[in-house]
C-alpha cells in the first residue's frame, strides 16, 4: 500500500467538506504537466507579447498596420473565411452521404477524408501547384476559360478548402450518427415535406457542430502555411499570406516587424480558441438534451 | 480544442444503421436528391483531395525509376530522411510521457481550473505554425532572451537539431493528451479506485488497470502526433537555417528541390512522405475498429 491510501482514512477524520483523493499519483502528474505546458508552450508564446510590448506602442501599431501587411491580413482572413464556407456545405453534404446512403467505397471515402491531416502540408502544396498551373491536369482546362488559379488568390483559396475539409465532416458526422430518427418520423407524420423538415428540424440540431467545424476550419486556414506557399505565387500586395510576411521580415532580421504581426495572429487564435471551446460546451449541451 | 475534434477516437455507430435511413419514408430523400448529393460529394472529394495524391505519385515517375530512386538515395536526401526521423524520435516519446502524465492528472482527478489547463493543452493546434517556430527565435536566437547566454557558451539550438527537435515538440503537444483526456473521462474512476482500494499501487493500477483501457486511444494518437512530427513544415522552416545535409528535414528538402526547378526529384521524395501518410491513414483505420471492436467486448462483458 502507498502513503496516499494509508493517509487517507487519517485525512477522513477531519471535517472538512474537500473531497478526498482516493487515487495516487495526483501531485506529480499535474506538476509534470504544469511544468512541461509552461517551458515548452506558456513561457515560448509568452516572449511573443514581451517582445512586441517591449518597443513601444507606435512601433507596434507601424509593424502590425503596415499596408502590405494589412493586404496580407485581408487576404488571409477572406480567403480562410471563403474556404471555411464552402467547406461547410460540402462537409455537410459529405457527412450526410456517409452516414446515410450507402455505396461502394465508402469505408475507403471515410478514410480518405483525413487524407489532409496526414499528408504534410509542403506535398499538399506542391502537388496543387502542378495541378492548377498553366501546364496541369486542371489549369490546362480552367485558363483558356480565362479563370487563372495558380500563383494568384484564387490557388490561396484551393489550398485553404484542401486542409479544411476534414475539420467539417468530423464534426458533423458524430452528431448525425447519433441523431434519433424519432424526430425525422413525427415531422412526416405531421405532414412536413422532406426538405422542410431538414431546414427546420435537423438544421437546428446540426447548427452548433456546422459552425463549430466552421471556426476550426477558419482557425486552421488562417494560420495555414505550408500548402499555401507554393501555390500563392506570393505577389507583394497581391497573394502574400500574413504567415509569409512573418517569415519575409524574419530573413531580412526585423524581429519586431515579425513579433508585432505573430502577436495580432496570436490574439486572434486565442479569441477564436475561446469562441470553439464555448461552441463545443453548446453543442455538447445540445446533444445531452437529446 | 481547435484540430482536435476531428482527431477523437471512440465513436463507434451501431453497426444496425446500414440501410436504416433508406428502409424508412420519413428519412429517405427521393432518388434524384440522393444520387445529386452523393455526386456532389465525390466530385468534391475526387478535385480536392484525390487528385492531388494522384498528382504527386504521377510527376514523381514522370521521369521514370531511375530519377526517383536517384532523388531518394542521394545524400541529401538520406541526411533529411535520418533527420526527420531524430525529430520524431525525440518528440512523439515526449508528448506521449506528457498525454498520459496530463490524462491521469485531469481525467482522474478533480481540481480547480481544469478546463483552463485543457484549452491551454490545446492551444499548439491553433497557433499558425509559423509563430510556432518564430518563438523559439524569440527565446534561444541570437537576438533572443537566452542567445547571449547560448552564445558564449557555444550552443547553438535556433538554426541547428535542437531547434527543429523543439519546433516538432510543439506542434504535436496535443495529439496524445488530446486523445486520452476524452477517453479515460469517458471510462471513470470506479476500476481504479477498486485497484487502490485493494492494494494495488498508483504504477500497478496504472499498468494492469487503465493503460489496457486505453491502449487502442494512446496508440492512435501516438500515430497522429506521428504523422504531424513527420510532416511538419511551417514552424520547422523558420528554425532551421535551410543548411542542407544539416538542418533539413524530409519537408523542407521538397522545397528546396521545388524551388531549384528540380521536381520529379521533388515529387519523389514528396511521394516519399505521401506513402507514409497512407499507412497512417491504414494504421489509423484499424486502430479504429480494434478499438470498436474492444468497446463493444467490454459492453458484452
Amino acid at each position: 500500500m502507498t502513503t496516499a491510501t494509508l493517509a487517507a482514512p487519517a485525512a477522513d477524520l477531519a471535517p472538512k467538506r474537500r473531497p478526498r483523493r482516493v487515487l495516487p499519483g495526483f501531485g506529480p502528474t499535474l506538476g509534470f504537466t504544469l511544468f512541461y505546458l509552461s517551458l515548452l508552450v506558456l513561457i515560448p508564446l509568452s516572449a511573443v507579447f514581451f517582445k512586441s510590448f517591449s518597443q513601444g506602442p507606435e512601433t507596434f501599431w507601424a509593424a502590425a498596420s503596415a499596408p502590405r501587411v494589412v493586404a496580407s491580413y485581408k487576404l488571409s482572413f477572406g480567403a480562410a473565411l471563403i474556404a471555411a464556407a464552402i467547406n461547410v456545405v460540402f462537409g455537410l453534404i459529405l457527412a450526410w452521404s456517409l452516414v446515410r446512403y450507402e455505396f461502394p467505397g465508402k469505408k475507403l471515402v471515410d478514410a480518405l477524408i483525413d487524407l489532409p491531416f496526414a499528408l504534410p502540408t509542403a506535398v499538399a502544396g506542391i502537388a496543387l501547384t502542378a495541378l492548377y498551373a498553366g501546364n496541369g491536369w486542371l489549369g490546362r482546362l480552367l485558363e483558356p476559360l480565362g479563370i487563372k488559379v495558380a500563383f494568384t488568390p484564387l490557388g490561396v483559396l484551393v489550398a485553404l478548402i484542401f486542409i479544411g475539409l476534414p475539420f467539417v465532416v468530423r464534426t458533423v458526422q458524430p452528431v448525425l450518427e447519433d441523431m434519433e430518427t424519432e424526430l425525422e418520423e413525427a415531422a412526416a407524420s405531421l405532414g412536413a415535406q422532406r426538405w422542410q423538415t431538414f431546414r427546420l428540424v435537423l438544421l437546428p440540431i446540426l447548427a452548433p457542430a456546422l459552425l463549430t467545424g466552421f471556426a476550426l476550419a477558419f482557425a486552421r486556414a488562417v494560420g495555414e502555411y505550408g500548402s499555401v506557399i507554393f501555390i500563392a505565387g506570393n505577389i507583394p500586395m497581391v497573394s502574400e499570406i500574413t504567415p509569409l510576411m512573418i517569415i519575409s521580415k524574419l530573413e531580412q532580421y526585423d524581429y519586431v516587424g515579425a513579433t508585432a504581426i505573430a502577436a495580432v495572429m496570436l490574439i486572434f487564435s486565442f479569441v477564436l480558441l475561446l469562441a470553439i471551446n464555448g461552441l463545443q460546451a453548446w453543442s455538447a449541451r445540445r446533444m445531452g438534451e437529446r | 480544442m481547435a484540430g482536435a475534434v476531428a482527431s477523437t477516437l471512440g465513436h463507434a455507430p451501431a453497426a444496425a444503421n446500414q440501410g436504416r435511413y433508406q428502409s424508412n419514408p420519413a428519412t429517405r430523400e427521393a432518388s434524384w436528391v440522393r444520387r445529386t448529393l452523393l455526386t456532389l460529394g465525390l466530385a468534391f472529394l475526387g478535385l480536392f483531395l484525390i487528385l492531388p495524391l494522384v498528382a504527386v505519385f504521377t510527376e514523381a515517375l514522370r521521369k521514370g525509376w531511375e530519377v526517383y530512386i536517384a532523388a531518394l538515395t542521394e545524400s541529401d536526401a538520406v541526411s533529411a530522411v535520418l533527420l526527420t526521423l531524430t525529430a520524431a524520435v525525440i518528440a512523439v516519446p515526449l508528448n506521449l510521457v506528457f498525454g498520459v502524465a496530463a490524462a491521469w492528472a485531469i481525467a482522474k482527478h478533480d481540481f480547480r481550473g481544469k478546463q483552463l489547463l485543457i484549452t491551454f493543452i490545446d492551444l499548439p493546434f491553433s497557433v499558425s505554425p509559423v509563430v510556432a517556430g518564430l518563438i523559439y527565435v524569440l527565446l534561444f536566437g541570437s537576438q533572443g532572451w537566452f542567445g547571449p547566454w547560448l552564445q558564449a557558451h557555444d550552443i547553438k539550438i535556433v538554426f541547428a537539431v535542437p531547434g527543429i527537435v523543439l519546433a516538432t515538440v510543439f506542434v504535436t503537444f496535443p495529439f496524445v493528451a488530446r486523445e486520452l483526456i476524452p477517453l479515460m473521462q469517458a471510462q471513470g474512476r470506479d476500476e481504479e479506485e477498486a485497484a487502490t482500494v485493494l492494494g494495488a499501487s498508483g504504477w500497478q493500477t496504472f499498468w494492469h488497470v487503465t493503460l489496457p483501457n486505453v491502449k487502442w486511444g494512446l496508440l492512435y494518437g501516438v500515430i497522429l502526433c506521428n504523422a504531424r512530427a513527420f510532416g511538419e513544415f511551417g514552424a520547422v522552416s523558420v528554425v532551421s537555417g535551410h543548411i542542407r545535409g544539416q538542418t533539413n528535414t524530409l519537408p523542407l528538402h521538397v522545397e528546396i528541390l521545388y524551388n531549384e526547378y528540380q521536381f520529379a526529384a521533388a515529387f519523389a521524395v514528396a511521394s516519399l512522405l505521401a506513402l507514409l501518410a497512407l499507412v497512417t491513414l491504414v494504421l489509423k483505420q484499424f486502430v479504429e475498429w480494434r478499438h470498436a471492436v474492444a468497446v463493444k467486448e467490454a459492453a458484452a462483458s
